[in-house]
């Protein structure tokens, strides 16, 4: 997750969404996911709706369908598994789109990929709309352990160093006249992997044992934590409340 | 590797939440306990670099597909403690903001990239050492069997888990054979990797590598006004102190990995068994995804795991797990029997900063 | 109270993790409120000895105790509270939005917050005469504006001891002037490694020459400077033309 990834994944923007303190949307995120997993798969029509509820979300966050469909890339090997599926399980056969093929395996694929679908959009619009930052403290406030999330936080910082270390080493290998081919990358990515480790360890280890002489103890001393207003904790609540309409009434139905 | 939401039913999601919840409990309070300071940067790095060797993909088999791991790395540079919190930080982040994982199998992608890679690369890695002669350079070769082991191994944990607890109905014997051979393929690469990084990291900094420790040689004392170029005054040696063994000593890693392993060997193996039929069926009707099935077909002497000499195959499964630990521990034992005692001893307290 | 050194080292022996070993057994006490300067050559063992005395470095031989503190694990707290170090490359030190920030680090990790933590911020910065620059960026300040700031990172925690790693490198002279009258002004004991001969007789009045990693002189800085053997023998080199039994002499 270095800046170039945060860049990529963050989007500058100034809306509701935008303000609302991270932790509040971390919560609605993770209860978001919980209730789209414990909905019964066969009320197809919940999962459309859930689609609709992101939807609002996105346009309240002013992020683009072009800039969450580029992020969707990552879910691709669930789909391709999620494809085979149907061919590769086992139980009683059906006919889908003039194909014999299991039907277990056919609702089982669509279990998952609408699930994880839903699951990545609400992903990219929280990283969309927070900074890597203010979601430490959104962590932080959540109570997930200090020891995380300082960790997370140096992870944060060296994925910057590592990024800029690697772009530095290939310039110095180009410059020497190194031609990248598929198998030479990863022999120079293995004998390199070393080296990279040391510099970046070694750039952020004067800072840092400067921050210890001044006794540093492992959490940044200055940090205020401002009142969150009822109204954030409200507007943050819409999403998860509203998937929960859904769930219960699917639940009733099936 | 990462299991997305809604691949394996709740209950096991749940177990295997609770099982991460404890063990990171248990990791987070060994750290803390270590009161090292460099820990939390050096975490953080490692975390970094496991998220960038993450990223190296392969396809396999069945649709899945397969990455290098890096737990065995995080555990030989951090420690296995460190690596649990490492791991579990990395895939936390990217089931959060990259929606890699699902967050319902958060518990799940915790246990089986983060703990039973750590775990069995450390196990490994601690069981090489005994062998080697005590240097720095030691840790090379000790990391690229622990690599090379931790893979498979976590693929075994994930097949199962699916076994358990799966929510699609697929041929266990298939994707078990699918994952496990293409992670020790993966396996492969990732030793590479690992062995070249450690080897990187001990010629210079033998300090950032966990693994490593114990292994320096004796402080030299010289009396002051020594002329520059002559002979210095040497004092002795000091006596040394038996170094202070790691914190987690080695014992609960290897009852907890011989304890996974017999379940996996037992579990894992019943199934197997019974799926040649469902395997066969599914050959003989489809006439379609040749290549798939190449796969598959290419392994079918799964029916040899049928019956080993008259004894079900999961009881066989366990006794050769049983068999494969005791000859280790008794070749172990003969070695370091035979091995003569290492002559100086670091010299450093433990207590020291 | 003052009997109490405020810095014990005893037979410190230390290794870096690539094997070669640095520091073969070192001595040194120094009173509380003396001025003492760490003079030798290149690969001497100097920030070695420097990073040992917070804590930073550790896990060879010997002890260290700093303003009365034993220098281990479970005080180190205790230990930075007393011991401020101000490393050569200010750079490394100044990692805050603004110098106030950057001032407020060290002593809010202490845990003085409000109108306490304000009036230190302040005084440190009176002490290096940086007032003027408490609300801009650090990486917008000069080289010398730069290291004063650094200064006043360590005094604002208001540590027992003082030490400084170079001090006066890649200042230009007036800068270097200035941290003098800096340095000079304060109540602190002062541990200053340097190559700067000059600036460590002007300063301080005693010296210990450090070689090959143990301690081969220690006496009043002039003494150290006037003897040529020992100056050669450990690559210690007057700048041309100046004359140590002659220099500061009216300034004393």
């Amino acid at each position: 997750m270095s800046a170039g990834h945060s860049h990529r994944l963050y989007r500058h923007g100034d809306t509701v969404v935008h303000r609302l303190p991270a932790h509040t949307k971390l919560l609605a995120l993770v209860l978001f996911v919980l209730t789209v997993v414990a909905t019964p798969r066969e009320q197809y029509w919940a999962f459309g709706a859930y689609l609709v509820l992101l939807a609002a979300v996105a346009v309240a966050a002013a992020v683009p369908v072009g800039f969450i469909a580029g992020r969707m890339v990552v879910e691709l090997p669930f789909v391709a598994f999620a494809l085979l599926l149907p061919f590769i399980a086992h139980g009683p056969r059906t006919e889908f789109l003039g194909l014999t093929v299991s039907q277990t395996g056919l609702l089982g694929a669509w279990n998952i990929l609408a699930k994880a679908t839903l699951g990545v959009i609400a992903s990219i619009l929280l990283a969309a709309t927070t900074e890597p930052r203010e979601l430490l403290t959104g962590l932080r406030r959540l109570r997930v352990p200090a020891l995380l999330v300082e960790i997370s936080s140096f992870m944060v910082r060296y994925a910057d160093v590592v990024t800029d270390e690697m772009r530095r080493m290939r310039i110095a290998r180009e410059s020497r006249g190194f031609q990248a081919s598929h198998l030479g990358h990863m022999r120079v990515l293995a004998r390199s992997a070393g080296a990279l480790f040391i510099r970046s360890y070694e750039r952020g280890e004067r800072v840092h044992l400067a921050m210890l002489a001044r006794g540093y103890t492992g959490v940044m001393p200055m940090t205020e934590d401002r009142p969150i207003p009822r109204t954030a904790w409200l507007a943050a609540a819409a999403v998860p409340l509203l998937a929960l309409v859904i769930a219960t009434t699917a639940w009733s139905l099936a | 590797m990462h299991v997305p939401d809604g691949f394996l039913d709740a209950p096991t999601s749940l177990a295997t939440g609770a099982l991460a919840a404890t063990t990171l409990t248990v990791a987070i309070r060994r750290v803390r306990d270590q009161h090292e300071e460099k820990a939390a940067p050096l975490a953080g790095l490692t975390a970094a670099f496991v998220f960038a060797v993450q990223m190296i993909n392969f396809p396999v088999g069945i649709g899945t597909s397969g990455h290098l791991l890096g737990g065995a790395l995080a555990a030989i540079l951090v420690g296995p403690w460190t690596a649990i919190l490492c791991m579990s930080v990395v895939l936390l982040v990217q089931a959060l903001l990259f929606a890699d994982g699902g967050l319902t199998a958060l518990g799940t992608n915790i246990t089986l990239m983060g703990v039973v890679t750590v775990l069995v690369g450390w196990g490994v890695a601690r069981l090489v050492l005994r062998v080697l002669p005590r240097r720095p350079a030691s840790a090379v070769p000790a990391s690229f069997v622990a690599a090379l082991v931790s893979v498979p191994a976590a693929a075994l944990g994930f097949v199962g888990l699916y076994a358990i607890g799966g929510a699609a109905d697929l041929s266990l014997g298939a994707l078990a054979v699918s994952m496990v051979g293409w992670h020790l393929l993966i396996g492969l690469g990732e030793a590479v990797i690992t062995a070249a990084t450690v080897s990187a990291v001990i010629a210079v900094r033998p300090d950032l590598v966990f693994a490593a420790r114990g292994l320096q040689p004796a402080l030299e004392l010289r009396g002051p006004g020594a002329p520059r170029r002559g002979p210095g005054a040497l004092l002795p040696a000091p006596v040394a102190a038996p170094p202070a063994s790691p914190r987690g000593s080695v014992r609960p890693v290897l009852l907890i990995g011989g304890a996974v392993a017999l379940l996996l060997a037992g579990v894992v193996s019943v199934f197997a068994s019974s799926s040649p039929d469902g395997l066969e069926h599914v050959a003989g009707e489809k006439g379609f995804l040749e290549t798939a099935r190449a796969h598959l077909l290419a392994d079918l002497p799964l029916a040899d795991y049928g019956k080993v000499g008259g004894i079900p195959v999961g009881l066989a499964g366990i006794l050769g797990v049983v068999v494969t630990i005791t000859i280790g521990w008794l070749l172990l034992r003969l070695v370091a029997r035979r091995r003569t005692r290492p002559v100086a001893e670091p010299a450093r307290s433990a207590e020291r900063v | 109270m003052s009997s109490v050194p405020s810095l014990e080292v005893r037979g410190l022996a230390y290794a870096y993790p690539d094997g070669h070993q640095a520091l073969f057994g070192i001595d040194l006490t120094v009173a509380r409120g003396e001025r003492v300067a760490v003079l030798g050559p290149n690969g001497a063992g100097k920030t070695t000895l420097v990073l040992h005395l917070n804590g930073i470095l550790g896990g060879g031989l010997g002890t260290v105790t700093a303003a009365g503190v034993q220098v281990v694990k479970d005080q180190l707290s205790e230990v930075r509270r007393r011991v401020g170090i101000v490393f050569q490359d200010p750079d490394d030190q100044l990692f805050m939005p603004t110098v106030r920030d950057d001032v407020a680090f060290g002593p809010a990790n202490f845990g003085v917050r409000g109108a306490e933590l304000d009036a230190r911020v302040s005084r440190a910065l009176d002490q290096v005469g940086m007032s003027a620059y408490a609300d801009r960026p650090p990486h917008h300040l000069s080289f010398g504006q730069r290291r004063r700031v650094a200064v006043a990172t360590v005094l604002a925690t208001e540590p027992e001891i003082l030490i400084l790693d170079e001090p006066s490198s890649n200042l230009d002279p007036a800068s270097r002037r200035e941290l003098a009258d800096v340095l000079r002004s304060l109540d602190v004991t002062i541990l200053m490694v340097t190559h700067d001969l000059p600036y460590a007789l002007e300063l301080c009045d005693r010296s210990v020459v450090l070689s090959d990693g143990v301690i081969v002189a220690d006496g009043p800085t002039r003494e150290l400077l006037c003897d040529e053997d020992l100056m050669r023998a450990h690559r210690l080199e007057l700048p041309f033309g100046f004359e140590p039994r002659l220099a500061g002499l009216s300034v004393g």
